[in-house]
């Protein structure tokens, strides 16, 4: 509706969307700024605030120098921690996601439909029902406090979401595809590997960008299961603030945060299309 | 089914090699499902079980009834986590609605520039609720935050001091969690704006309706079912809410911004009273049905009327 030319109310639109645009983006640009601010200056005047001087060495400082109770590592190992547990769980979780999906939603077997409910039922379990239960088992597994635990939950809990996805696109491709090759005498995987993998880049990219932007932003298993150098960096954040709350230093404080958001916002701008499809198909669920 | 039958029609060779050839496939489709559904099932029902035990620092049997949920009911704690969660649960969804709708509506007016500015919109859910409630703790900090700057403007009388306000902290939740998730109602808002049929646009305009009648009266009351979807994914985000919260008041001042799903964490592992924080989780687990029940039921209605005519 409405037209290109600039009436009052389109003006009115613009100033209004701008004003939105601007609340959305102060925060972000704020702690860019911050993370370029020395300590001593924000503590003088404010938060929000243009830098007097440059202080890079945030960056440096935030990435592998300041200190966490004993340790003076910096936010890097932290970081590692995070990528060796999301990029494993995310590549396993959609994977098994994948084939799982396809076999539920092509093959079918008995069974299929349950254990296919049973799965999807994972999407609504609040975590705190898990939590007790995976304390355990991971104690008598020998897993507790290790990246390898993280991995194995994130693999497990995740199937419900890749399943999900995976499964709502695949029953989109016509069974007589499928029906030919097996009489052509095509088995599970030898379909799976041909036929249904080339057609699945666009729901394995959505799948792959949920499963990283989840696993890397998760917090609550990261900091029940894990403790001091094992911790994801969500989690070393919090422990982070919580250690320097005395003395606070802000500007490499923000350096850090704006580290430990960056891989997921990189994906976000580079996956955009993809990251909000994945939304929408994991509300609609 | 056609499994079995196609192995034995095949000529010249036994089932039992065809049962073992297709193992790695029987593994690859049964494993990982049934790993996932045994440990749903098991967990949920292990959780329960705590939850009528005298477990305390560790897990033992025993019966005890409803005591850990009377226990749990009547603490302080609880009491204010709940009050909390019906008020952020409220305010939030509700503010996030009316802001994700009136982005959609301005989204959708053609306006320039409409790539930039969803991605404006949605960027905050690529963040971790860790970042969002941190970045927001130093806003809204009156010593260094929003208040100081204003201060250093010249208007000291200036107060925006709800983070360290008893009655106002849970506030901020809000408003952190709104500037999270609102993009996510706009998203799917959007979506359904696209998908009104021009048809009907057009049949309205040409009966004289304006912009907002046309709005109000036509392309609005289509967007029932996406608004039922985002109350109910908004609702689950807020009953579980942790992370921000965390980061953001870590429930404080005092213990006035706590949550259910804080609850359970302190029960459990700050106090060591397992049997109480497992009656918390399956508090949060039936708050969290009497949500999602009634919407199960409500979309398996409207299949049914879908597919029935």
């Amino acid at each position: 509706m409405g037209d290109r030319t600039f009436a009052p109310s389109r003006i009115l639109i613009y100033l209004v969307v701008s004003l939105f645009a601007a609340a959305y983006l102060a925060p972000l640009v704020v702690v860019v700024l911050n993370s370029l601010r020395t300590n001593e200056e924000i503590a003088q005047a404010s938060m929000i605030g243009w830098p007097q001087q440059w202080a890079w060495g945030n960056y440096a400082t935030a990435w592998s120098g300041f200190c966490v109770a004993e340790t003076c590592a910096g936010i890097r190992p932290y970081m590692l921690n995070s990528a060796l547990v999301t990029i494993p769980a995310t590549i396993f979780s959609t994977l098994l996601g994948a084939v799982a999906g396809y076999a539920v939603s092509l093959w079918r077997f008995r069974g299929d439909s349950w254990i296919y409910g049973i799965v999807t039922l994972g999407l609504f379990l609040p975590q705190q029902m898990r939590l007790l239960p995976w304390t355990i088992v991971l104690r008598d597994i020998g897993l507790i406090n290790t990246l390898t635990g993280l991995v194995l939950i994130h693999t497990i809990q995740g199937l419900s979401f890749t399943t999900l996805f995976c499964r709502n696109y695949y029953v989109a491709i016509p069974h007589e595809l499928i029906r030919a090759a097996r009489i052509d005498g095509a088995g599970f995987f030898r379909i799976f590997w041909r036929i249904i993998l080339p057609l699945s880049s666009p729901i394995l990219i959505v799948t792959v960008i949920w499963q990283f932007t989840h696993i890397w932003n998760e917090f609550l298993y990261g900091v029940t299961f894990t403790t001091g150098q094992q911790q994801p960096v969500t989690a070393a954040l919090i422990a982070l603030s919580a250690a320097i709350a005395d003395i606070p230093q802000h500007g490499v404080q923000s350096a850090a945060v704006i580290i430990a958001a960056l891989p997921t916002l990189l994906i976000y701008l580079l996956g955009g299309r993809y990251f909000v499809r994945g939304l929408t198909a994991g509300a609609v669920k | 089914m056609t499994d079995v039958a196609s192995t034995a029609t095949r000529p010249g060779r036994p089932a039992i090699s065809g049962v073992v050839g297709r193992l790695p496939e029987y593994l690859m489709i049964w494993v990982p499902l049934l790993l996932s559904a045994a440990h749903l099932i098991s967990f949920s029902l292990w959780t329960i079980w705590i939850s009528f035990t005298p477990s305390t620092l560790v897990p033992v049997s025993g019966w005890v009834g409803l005591r850990n949920y009377n226990a749990v009911m009547a603490s302080r704690n609880w009491h204010i986590a709940f009050d909390n969660l019906l008020l952020f649960g409220t305010a939030f969804v509700l503010l996030s609605l009316i802001t994700g709708l009136a982005l959609a509506i301005l989204l959708d007016q053609r306006i320039r520039g409409e790539n930039v500015l969803r991605t404006i919109f949605l960027y905050p859910l690529a963040v971790s609720f860790v970042v969002t409630g941190t970045v927001w703790s130093w806003l809204l900090n009156p010593g260094i935050g929003i208040q100081k700057l204003v201060h250093d403007l010249g208007w000291t009388s200036f107060r925006f001091d709800w983070l360290v306000d008893r009655d106002m902290a849970i506030w901020t939740i809000v408003i952190a969690a709104i500037w999270q998730s609102s993009g996510f109602a706009m998203a799917l808002f959007l979506a359904g704006l696209r998908s009104v049929d021009a048809d009907i646009i057009k049949a309205a305009q040409i009966d004289g309706a304006g912009p907002v009648r046309t709005y109000w009266r036509v392309i609005l009351p289509t967007l029932w079912p996406i608004t039922i979807t985002v109350v109910v994914v908004q609702l689950q985000f807020a009953i579980s809410a942790f992370d921000l919260v965390r980061a953001l008041t870590n429930g404080g001042p005092g213990i006035a911004t706590q949550l259910p799903a804080l609850v359970v964490y302190d029960l459990m592992f700050q106090r060591g009273q397992l049997g109480r924080g497992a009656a918390a989780a399956v508090l949060m687990l039936l708050i969290l049905l009497a949500v999602l029940l009634p919407y199960a039921a409500w979309r398996y209605f409207q299949r049914r009327r879908a597919t029935h005519g």
